[in-house]
């Protein structure tokens, strides 16, 4: 509750806006994301949901605009958030634990100090005794858990997530929701989230951002006011399908 | 499964040569071909008996030109790579002239390395550069530009330098590729060095196949033939080997 008394954003992105040669793909887009909040940002695909991850985490610079961390400018800068794409980008050639570590690698940190560190995690994100496998000796399901270890090996503050269980099987993708619920009432992360899922959207998050067409504009920001911890439950009840419905109306 | 397709696949090229080499001995043996034109592959096998002893310096000369050509090759095309990865225009001055290069024939250039550096081993080594240069360079400069771009974006996201990115990810992306090319360019070394020295030296394969040919010996040229088979073979197995033996992970991918 503390969060919403303190008026401090985690990250604000102010007013930003990018073209790629003619093509207009991000309109003004301001959002924002307050400690410990889970935000999606909902849009059809090929709207610019990526683009402006792409700008967070200082891959690209915007035309306009600025992204602010804990009111610092950090616009174009990269090494700030942790960032994890759809495809798990594991290395084939590292041992799990070792792919998981890769952050901290990069940071300067001995590999056998890495390797302790990132141990105690493995249990949390449900990846305990595979440490020494390699990634294709892995689930799609349990290779993006490891995938989203290591961005949060990174940085434990802000995560964006694009589209994680995108590539996923609808039972897997299913019980990944469920663990992630259940991952971040724990974790203390910020996290934006994006998705085209409807379900999935309204299910995690505390707020959505509904985005346009391209160029992505903000439609509309809905705040989803269901109970947490949340139960499986909860998506056949009424409160849910109201916001669902609200939600495919602004769509 | 795995076992009996394995077995199957050794088989099958065994039997095939068995078949080659049975027709070639009862070609010989019923007088078809005259035995001084092609020798039987009994006659092959006692001359390599007979010869073998003689050998060992030449093979010896000629592996080590094969070899130092094969490094110096892969420590150029190692820094050449790197090179025309990073810098854009590198690639796009060289790449055209690496295909160019190709296409002149080596024997025909030969001549003139014997002109500016005599009959020693340079000439040589500088005919098996010229042969093995090209698939190493290709293959790794293939393999370094392969590297999915997401995961090079990620890595620049996690704040990694250019030196840690190119260390942590594109060289380890680009080692099946680049094992594949040092396969190929082994193989080629042991006839490069060959070819080298038919030009003229002191020792080496080559020069004992044109002696052993000029005095119409052809079961020795024959079995000179066949150690430089072996000799290739032998580079392109313990190529393989390290690969095996480097790349854990990957044997494991192939075993699953
Ligand atoms: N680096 C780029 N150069 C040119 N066009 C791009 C680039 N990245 C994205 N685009 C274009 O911008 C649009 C939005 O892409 P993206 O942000 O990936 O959408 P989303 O993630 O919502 O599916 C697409 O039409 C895409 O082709
Ligand atoms: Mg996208």
């Amino acid at each position: 509750m503390n969060t919403y008394l303190n008026n401090s954003y985690k990250l604000k992105i102010n007013n930003i806006k990018k073209t790629f040669e003619d093509l207009l793909v991000v309109d003004d887009v301001s959002i924002y994301l307050k400690e410990n909040e889970f935000v999606s940002l909902l849009g059809p695909s090929g709207s610019g949901k990526s683009t402006i991850f792409n700008i967070i985490a200082g891959l690209l610079k915007p035309d306009e605009g600025e992204i602010t961390i804990d009111g610092e400018d950090f616009t174009g800068k990269t090494g700030r958030v942790s960032y994890m794409y759809q495809k798990d980008l594991l290395l084939p050639w590292k041992k799990v634990i070792d792919n998981v570590a890769l952050p901290l690698a990069i940071k300067g940190v001995k590999k056998q100090e890495a390797r302790e560190r990132v141990k105690k995690y493995f249990k949390i994100f449900g990846l305990e005794g595979f440490e020494y496998k390699y990634p294709f000796q892995l689930s799609g399901g349990m290779r993006q858990r490891a995938a989203l270890m290591r961005t949060y090996m990174f940085s434990r503050d802000i995560i964006l997530l694009d589209e994680p269980f995108g590539g996923l099987d609808a039972m897997t993708k299913r019980n990944m929701q469920y663990w992630l619920l259940e991952v971040t009432e724990n974790l203390k992360a910020s996290i934006l989230f994006i998705t085209h899922d409807i379900e999935e959207a309204i299910f995690l998050s505390d707020r959505i951002y509904i985005l346009s067409n391209r160029p992505a504009k903000v439609k509309e920001e809905i705040k989803i006011n269901l109970p947490k911890p949340r139960k499986s439950e909860i998506i056949t009840s009424i409160k849910f399908n109201e916001i669902k419905k609200q939600v495919i109306n602004t769509l | 499964m795995k076992k009996l397709e394995s077995i199957e696949d050794k088989l099958i090229p065994a039997v095939f040569s068995g078949i080659l080499i049975l027709t070639w001995y009862f070609t010989v043996e019923s007088g078809y071909i005259k035995e001084f034109t092609l020798p039987s592959p009994i006659g092959v096998i006692k001359a390599l008996f007979d010869i073998l002893p003689d050998l060992r310096v030449h093979i010896a000369v000629t592996l080590q030109e094969a070899l130092a050509g094969f490094f110096i090759s892969i420590a150029l095309s190692i820094i050449l790579a790197i090179l025309m990865d990073n810098i854009e225009i590198a690639r796009k001055a060289v790449y055209p002239l690496l295909i160019v290069s190709q296409t002149v024939p080596i024997i025909a250039l030969a001549p003139l390395f014997v002109m500016w550096f005599g009959f020693g081993i340079i000439p040589k080594i500088i005919v098996v550069i010229l042969v093995c240069f090209f698939p190493i360079v290709v293959s790794l400069l293939e393999g370094l530009s392969s590297v999915d771009r997401d995961l090079l974006n990620l890595m620049k996201s996690m704040g990694a330098s250019r030196l840690q990115i190119f260390k942590m990810v594109k060289f380890p992306a680009s080692m099946i590729s680049f094992f594949s090319g040092l396969r190929i360019a082994a193989t080629y070394s042991i006839m490069g060095a060959v070819i080298g020295e038919w030009l003229g030296g002191r020792a080496g394969l080559g020069l004992y196949m044109l002696r052993v040919k000029n005095s119409y010996a052809y079961d020795k040229m024959f079995a000179t033939i066949l150690i430089i088979v072996v000799l290739s073979m032998t580079v392109f197995k313990t190529i393989s080997l390290i690969q095996y033996l480097s790349m854990p992970w990957f044997r494991e991918m192939k075993e699953e």
